[in-house]
């Protein structure tokens, strides 16, 4: 067995009775679950344009259908959540707990303030007669229908993904009130703002695709 | 290694085994809540070989069908749900968690030298993630009538359907999640829990598979994750994506699919790659010839494999160009597989070979591996695959490379590690005898397939014509030869994991970590952090001989 050899140093570690946290491994664990999300959406991504490719002319005209600004609100809304996210970290970070407490719940207020704008918009649309096998969709061209496929589809996934953020999100918080996550173990805390900041991406996608190019 | 020298009553029994309960929870809670790699990798075991019962009786049921034409068992609507639930419990269920969960979970902390996996909470989370979606595919059975559309769930049949598909496919969703989780935990693990001295060119060729097909796990699987939900949403909201009618193009339904469900035939294949690596270097007491070699090409079939999706649709209209590229693709993945099987052989070359049964299952596995290999090349190329889509030759090259290949590895790697994970040692006698018994059940079962296939057999058609009878009678038989063959090794293994003779640490004078602790393994693993000097397969006993 002299492959084994074990030095000094390495003996009465405690290396099994108490494994220390990794925070680099967490933070990795966290990045290669983003990139499923990314991928997820990707699939989607791509029909899009494979179908933006079949009916140009069509998903043109069906995006002067959505509201703008609802859209651009919605943006905003989301960038600043992103901001405070940010902000929140940097205050646990420095040692101020309940700044960063006021800064996460000022994000989980602004990710439900989307999801209200969000539910506003989707009523007026389909209010409208705009949504998957309206007649009013059958009066226009066949790209009309995709376009508003893809539309609730896409946002639609990705509402789902703020409202899981937002409860990630107070989990969090329980966590900073009662001291689980702390200025010296903020790693959970920036796990879960790197998520945060991901559905911030996505939708800096989502919404030229179906807002701005028309 | 002397322990190898020992009778059985004089090894002493490992206090602390992971087998002991010493945790809180007694009994049955102390295994479902335990977050130990070791267990969960045992209770996946136990889940895993269940559904392929299940699999297994569906699949003999499909070939008792064709005992004579015209369907006089099973009406065809039956025999439709019994070829998709024979592929979706198989697939889904069996071998594309396969190796990695059950294996893999035991494995992998031990050949690094860890103590367990990056995560063990959601290593138990994935786990109750593929429980729930074994469910909720198993309840699509009661409700709506059992699924018909074959295990792919191409549109625009999945869509029109009124049978359980849109519960079958969310449980498929479900199992995908699982799926995805264990591979970003195997990841993490690899990259940040081996032990001290091991470099990545000091790591087991197993963990080298592992670390592959986790990477295939989480690109590919989300891709599959979004398809099938656009199935479901389909479905209950009536939304026109794939949908003709509307203007949608169910084609981009097929890329979707195989964009995920060939990379997903790497998931099945890459971790039995890793464990011939292991069992050849162990029984043939050398170094594996082109380490470096081996360790890259799984890599480089990770990276092919995602690009080759494209051969599933040689016949569903592409353009020429992409037909052409895909099936360049094809034949360059085919290169790093060629690149495995040469090294293995160049392996062999001057070892002090010991044919013990899991090498022998390695024999097995080369040979039959080969034959579904080759016959790929003969789907790959485009003018052949015109003539070959969709007939039984499809279904024999697919049985050949999954069964005859992954499988059979999955069960000669637990004849390499059963006496690691419980202990104890099964008959060796009886487990060679077995597999040639299985060998020959495989070859009468599924050679003749190539040559109906060849000669026009359609797949999925519950009848056929006369001038196949005799070929499918030998399928037939041949059936029940593997199953007799499958049945004995189970119980085989099962009696000598409870009541076999015990064994040391290192039965088989193998060089890998795992062999350097106790059988069975303590819950931690390792008494000491193991710190790593040489290579993983330097045979000590070889240099002084």
């Amino acid at each position: 067995m002299s492959e084994i050899s074990l030095p000094e140093s390495a003996k009465h570690t405690g290396h099994a009775e108490h494994p220390k946290k990794d925070v680099h491994g967490i933070k990795m664990g966290m990045w290669l679950f983003l990139m499923t999300e990314l991928l997820l959406f990707s699939g989607m991504f791509l029909l899009y344009s494979a179908y933006r490719y079949f009916y140009t002319k069509e998903f043109h005209e069906a995006a002067m259908y959505t509201h703008t600004l609802f859209g651009t609100v919605n943006t905003m809304v989301l960038l600043t959540s992103s901001l405070t996210m940010a902000l929140s970290i940097t205050a646990l970070e420095r040692g101020k707990k309940w700044l960063s407490v006021t800064f996460l719940s000022s994000t989980i207020a602004l990710g439900l303030g989307f999801l209200v704008i969000k539910y506003a918009e989707w009523s007026t649309e389909i209010h409208e007669g705009i949504y998957p096998g309206s007649p009013m969709l059958f009066k226009h061209p066949r790209g009309f229908e995709l376009f508003f496929a893809m539309y609730y589809l896409m946002t639609g996934l990705h509402g789902l993904h703020v409202l899981v953020g937002c409860g990630l999100l107070t989990v969090m918080l329980i966590f900073i009130v009662k001291g689980k996550i702390t200025q010296e173990d903020t790693v959970r805390l920036e796990a879960a703002g790197l998520y945060w900041h991901l559905i911030d991406i996505i939708w800096i996608f989502l919404f030229p695709l179906f807002y701005l190019v028309n | 290694m002397a322990d190898i020298a020992l009778p059985p009553q004089d090894i002493p029994v490992v206090e602390g085994s992971y087998l002991e309960n010493t945790g809180k929870h007694k009994g049955l809670a102390a295994w479902l809540l335990s977050t130990d790699h070791k267990r969960i990798g045992i209770m996946y075991m136990i889940m895993l070989f269940s559904f392929f019962s299940v699999g297994v009786v569906l699949g003999i049921l499909l070939r008792l069908e064709m005992i004579s034409p015209g369907g006089k068992l099973f009406p065809p609507q039956v025999y439709n749900a019994l070829f998709t639930l024979h592929g979706v419990i198989m697939i889904f269920l069996f071998v594309i968690p396969g190796i990695p969960v059950t294996l893999g979970n035991f494995f992998l902390p031990l050949q690094i030298g860890a103590r367990d996996v990056a995560f063990p909470r959601l290593n138990l989370f994935s786990f109750y993630l593929y429980i729930i979606g074994a469910a909720v595919i198993l309840t699509a059975l009661f409700v709506n009538g059992l699924p018909d559309t074959g295990w792919t769930f191409y549109v625009p049949y999945s869509l029109r359907t009124t049978t359980g598909v849109t519960i079958a496919v969310f449980g498929v969703f479900i199992v995908g999640f699982s799926s995805i989780l264990t591979g970003i935990n195997f990841l993490t693990t690899i990259h940040r829990l081996r032990a001290p001295g091991m470099t990545w060119f000091k790591m087991p060729l197993f963990v080298w598979a592992l670390y592959a097909t986790s990477w295939v796990q989480i690109i590919a699987t989300p891709v599959l994750a979004i398809t099938l939900l656009l199935i479901v949403i389909s479905r209950v909201f009536g939304v026109g994506i794939f949908n003709a009618a509307a203007g949608g193009d169910p084609v981009l339904y097929q890329h979707l699919f195989w964009i995920y469900s060939h990379p997903a035939v790497y998931i099945m294949i890459l971790p039995p790659m890793g464990i011939v690596s292991e069992i050849i270097a162990t029984f043939t007491r050398r170094t594996i010839f082109g380490y470096k070699a081996i360790a890259m090409s799984s890599l480089a079939i990770a990276f092919i494999g995602y690009l080759v999706w494209g051969h599933h649709m040689f016949v569903a209209g592409m353009s020429q160009q992409a037909d052409m590229i895909f099936s360049f693709l094809t034949f360059l993945v085919a290169i790093p597989s060629g690149i495995k099987v040469f090294n293995w052989v160049a392996s062999m070359y001057k070892g002090s070979i010991d044919p013990q049964p899991p090498f022998l299952f390695v024999m097995a596995f080369m040979v039959l591996f080969s034959i579904g290999g080759l016959s790929g090349l003969v789907l790959g190329s485009l003018a052949t695959d015109v003539h070959l889509t969709a007939t039984y030759f499809v279904v024999a090259h697919f049985h050949y490379i999954i069964f005859g290949g992954g499988v059979f590895i999955f069960f000669g790697a637990l004849h390499y590690w059963l006496p690691k994970m419980f202990g104890r040692m099964y008959d060796k006698k009886i487990a060679s005898w077995d597999l040639l018994v299985m060998f020959i059940g495989f070859n009468l079962l599924y050679f003749p397939m190539f040559i109906m296939g060849y000669e026009g057999m359609p797949r999925r058609y519950f009848t056929y014509l006369p001038q196949f009878e005799t070929m499918q009678h030998i399928s037939i038989v041949g059936s029940w030869i593997l199953v007799a063959g499958l049945i004995v090794m189970f119980v085989n293994l099962i009696h000598g994991s409870i009541k076999g003779p015990r064994v040391g640490p290192n039965p088989w004078g193998g060089t890998t970590l795992e062999w350097k602790t106790a059988s069975p393994p303590t819950h931690e693993n390792f008494e000491e952090e193991p710190v790593v000097i040489h290579e993983p397969y330097y045979h000590e006993e070889a240099l002084t001989r």
